[in-house]
């Protein structure tokens, strides 16, 4: 075991883990994170996505001695207070759920994405979201939901 | 039982209101480790024939909607509330649904085979329309006033025209509830007012905002990790044996939980016992080898046995004869798995005189059935509670690691939370059945004359309940070294099809358990999926063979005025431009070439009509893209219609991925794609437009969609291809092998 810390949605956070532990691990036993998911622990499947140095990054192969040099941004640090981020509130408008165990990982590297290309074509929305599995067949729905959270951030 | 029972009194009361049971223990970063407690047991019926088994009003104007069927991800929260709120004439958002628990909700078998809506929703309907009436009734005995001049609507029981007579259906209402059983033939209000309208999912917001709790994210107080190790034959029927463990090869802060072939490894903190899972070292004995061959069909074929008629009419022998007329084709569709993203986990807290089980299971009461056995526990000291995991699309690992998860708990005398590994779900979660199909037909003056069918399948049902016990849980399997039990279930689903022909015979050769080679239980619609893609792959080459358009062609042998419907409805949405396929086009043609192929199914012969068009590009460089997909979709009265669109969609994109992506490997060892780099699904960029033409018929029972629309895809897919370049493609997953 060894101290690390964390810098977290904007929170600082000390942690007393084994230093390979996968940072998903960390951030969902540890800090009581869970909305980003295990999904396949190989980085296929994008259910752990968080954002680190702007880059979507799957948690669950990152170990927490590389995380604590850079701030990690999780779903439940987009909102503003109660106020959900335009993203999260184009997916509830486009209704771009089904079962939304994949959600997480879809919010964050469109996240990532708006931040480098504010507008982004429909081509490359799908390119952004190519490592991010959905199992239920939503991408539809979730593709329409960025294009539409795009439109209102740069209106 | 671990909590207490509280009277139905103290409960209305909103005293035992512990409707969400988590305790939310915040720390500075406000979402921290969420605990669960299950919800307080109440003193209720649990009889579907009860109207109390089903509602409670509480004494501030809720409504309580005990529910055995459960939210897999599909909607379905919502759309019940829907219908319970109309026919119960309250506001929606007075409604709440429990659902899932073995302490609280009746037994309504499994939630499967899109019956939610069909059936789960027309019993839930009849209780509240119940209620209601019997609200009506008191309602006219405390006013003294005839209830033909009573109003009700928005909780309330008002006299038309007097706006000082109201009563509340609290105030009409006791502890002693509605006491009445339930008249199935009750009727709602014909005045909908939630039915039919796109009310908005209650569950997304918090999954967006990321304050939702999938079974996934709960913890327990005081619990372990625990994870499976598994024997090296991954996925098969025949369990093998443990010859020794090294339990040196592990910390001393592990626990390790052996019985029979079932071996578990336990830690504090869930990253320890994922590597004890992984450093555990485990010698094996008894292992059986599968097959040395390329498909299950050779082995399915010497273990089957003769074909069960499921539909007949005429003298198909003769009517085919032995001339040269008559066609013949063969289709293969392989062994896939269950798309879950979350692999799945279940939480156990098994004690001396009770044990508490949460699962993502699809039937509480079956899983209870299977764990009281397993456990060697008498089932009412046994609780199952529905949590909502990762989407399963039928009979996923979701029972199995609950069984996992007691087990482990029972030997450590610890609550427990296991989670799948990814390659545990890939290789060890039951697989939709390897199908094959073969069809004979004769086409005579531009109809089929005569059609014969007949399949190889094993049973597509192997879920707990049925007094099968423990043995319908791999746990069960390893412990006592058995294989689940046969019921011949699925396989002949959609084998008959909806087409009018003089002379036909449909049949399937039953592969039992034993011989099914991999665990094999429900995927989304069964055999229908595979059957149909035979069928309607079929009539498009009997409609080639008659140098027919196909969708004229299928309108010729179709009587059935709403299947009619959903075929023009697709073509007209599609452009559909009548004529043979495939197209006539130079050799030197540009690649990629495109083209359009139909296909039509009403599911199970019996619910919802579907018909599809798919567009593909086929291209050497590229293989089989499609490129749009149109559905019509019937399934009578539609509940909500943002909510249908979103399970057709579901269902296309699944289907999409299933035609030309998944199938499971495996060699003499079992199963060998055991994540998503070797059994890859559809992903964004290969992703089809979707355009949907919902016919509603509010005047039909609602059937269910939560899987018809995947029934038609593959062949529309596979008719397309053929349109393009004039090869049919009879193996699934479609594979373009070159124009050569």
């Amino acid at each position: 075991m060894a101290q690390f810390t964390l810098r977290v949605n904007d929170e600082t956070r000390e942690v007393d883990v084994a230093p390979e532990t996968p940072l998903l691990y960390v951030l969902r036993n540890e800090l009581g994170l869970t909305a980003t998911r295990y999904g396949c622990g190989k980085a296929q499947c994008g259910a752990c996505m968080v954002v680190m140095d702007g880059e979507a990054t799957p948690s669950c192969v990152v170990p927490v001695v590389a995380a604590a040099e850079q701030p990690v941004l999780t779903l439940e640090g987009l909102a503003d207070g109660d106020r959900l981020d335009p993203l999260q509130q184009a997916f509830i408008d486009g209704q771009a759920v089904q079962c939304g165990f994949c959600i997480t990982g879809m919010i964050m590297s469109a996240h990532a994405l708006l931040e480098r290309t504010p507008r982004p074509s429909r081509a490359e929305i799908k390119q952004a979201l190519a490592s991010n599995l959905c199992g239920c067949g939503t991408h539809r729905r979730i593709v329409r939901a960025v294009e539409r959270a795009a439109e209102r951030l740069s209106a | 039982m671990n909590t207490p029972t509280l009277s139905r009194r103290h409960f209305l009361q909103g005293a035992g209101a512990l409707l969400v049971g988590f305790n939310f223990a915040g720390g500075p970063l406000a979402l921290a480790a969420r605990t669960v407690e299950p919800r307080a047991a109440i003193d209720k019926p649990l009889g579907t024939g009860q109207v109390d088994a089903w509602l409670a009003v509480t004494d501030d104007g809720r409504v309580i909607v005990y529910n055995g069927k459960v939210e897999l991800g599909t909607g379905v929260e919502t759309a019940l509330r829907q219908i319970v709120a109309d026919a119960l004439a309250v506001h929606f958002d007075t409604t709440e649904i429990v659902q899932g628990d073995t302490a609280l909700t009746p037994d309504q078998g499994y939630t499967a085979g899109s019956k939610t809506i069909q059936q789960g929703g027309a019993r839930l309907r009849a209780a509240a329309a119940t209620a209601r009436g019997l609200l009506l009734a008191k309602a006219a005995d405390r006013l003294d006033v005839a209830s033909s001049r009573l109003v009700a609507a928005d909780g309330e029981i008002r006299v038309d025209g007097d706006k000082s007579r109201v009563l509340r259906y609290a105030d009409l209402i006791d502890e002693a509830g509605f006491d009445a059983p339930v008249d199935s033939g009750a009727e709602a209000p014909a005045a909908r007012r939630f039915v039919g309208r796109s009310v908005p999912r209650v569950d997304i917001p918090d999954k967006v905002a990321g304050r939702f709790d999938y079974l996934q994210d709960l913890r327990l107080p005081d619990m372990w990790h625990a994870r499976v190790v598994r024997p090296p034959t991954t996925g098969t029927v025949r369990t093998p044996a443990v010859a020794s463990i090294d339990r040196d090869s592990v910390g001393k802060n592990v626990e390790i939980v052996q019985r029979g072939a079932f071996v578990a490894v336990a830690a504090a903190t869930e990253w320890a016992a994922m590597q004890a899972a992984d450093d555990l070292s485990v010698q094996w004995a008894d292992l059986k080898p599968m097959p040395d061959a390329d498909t299950p069909f050779a082995a399915f074929d010497a273990a089957a046995g003769t074909g069960r008629v499921s539909a007949e009419a005429g003298d198909v022998e003769a009517a085919l004869g032995d001339g040269d007329d008559v066609l013949s084709a063969e289709y293969d569709w392989p062994f896939q798995i269950h798309d879950s993203i979350g692999p799945s986990c279940a939480l156990a807290d098994v004690r001396e005189d009770s044990a508490t089980i949460w699962s993502a299971t699809q039937g509480v009461y079956p899983l209870r059935s299977a764990l009281a056995d397993l456990l060697d526990r008498d089932e009412r000291a046994v609780r199952v509670i529905y949590v909502e995991g990762s989407g399963c699309y039928g009979h996923n690992g979701a029972d199995d690691v609950a069984a996992d998860a007691a087990l482990v708990s029972q030997a450590i005398g610890r609550p427990v939370r296991l989670q799948w590994s990814r390659a545990d779900e890939h290789g060890w979660a039951p697989k939709g059945p390897a199908m094959r199909m073969r069809l004979r037909a004769r086409v005579q003056d531009g109809r089929v004359a005569a059609w014969a069918f007949e399949n190889l399948t094993p049973s597509h049902l192997t879920r707990p309940g049925g007094g099968a016990g423990a043995r319908n849980v791999l746990a069960g399997n390893l412990v006592h070294g058995t294989h689940a039990s046969d019921r011949y279930v699925g396989g002949d689903r959609n084998a008959p099809v909806d087409y009018r022909f003089d002379a036909y015979r449909v049949s399937t050769r039953w592969v039992d358990v034993a011989d099914a080679l991999l665990r094999c239980s429900a995927l989304r619609t069964l055999g229908a999926i595979q059957n149909s893609f035979a069928n309607e792959s079929f009539i498009d080459e009997l409609a080639a063979a008659a140098e027919r358009d196909p969708v004229a062609f299928r309108l010729d042998h179709l009587d059935d005025p709403r299947a009619r419907a959903v075929i023009e409805t697709v073509a007209d949405r599609a452009g559909w431009q009548a004529r043979v396929s495939p197209q006539r086009r130079e050799d030197s043609a540009p690649t990629p070439r495109t083209g359009r192929g139909m296909a039509f199914a009403r599911y199970e012969n019996e619910f919802a009509y579907v018909a599809a068009v798919a567009e593909v590009e086929v291209s050497d460089s590229d293989g089989i893209r499609v490129r749009r997909v149109v559905v019509a979709h019937d399934c009578g009265l539609i509940v909500n219609p943002d909510g249908l669109e979103n399970q057709i969609e579901g269902n296309v994109m699944q289907a999409v991925g299933r035609t030309l992506k998944e199938a499971v490997t495996w060699d003499r060892t079992g199963v060998t794609s055991l994540d998503w780099a070797a059994y890859p699904i559809l992903t964004f960029p290969e992703m089809p437009e979707v355009e949907i033409a919902l016919i509603d018929r509010p005047d039909q029972p609602a059937t269910g969609a939560g899987e018809p629309a995947s029934v038609p895809i593959p062949a529309a897919i596979a008719n397309a291809v053929f349109d393009a370049t004039g090869q049919r493609l009879r193996a699934v997953p479609l594979r373009w092998h070159g124009s050569a």
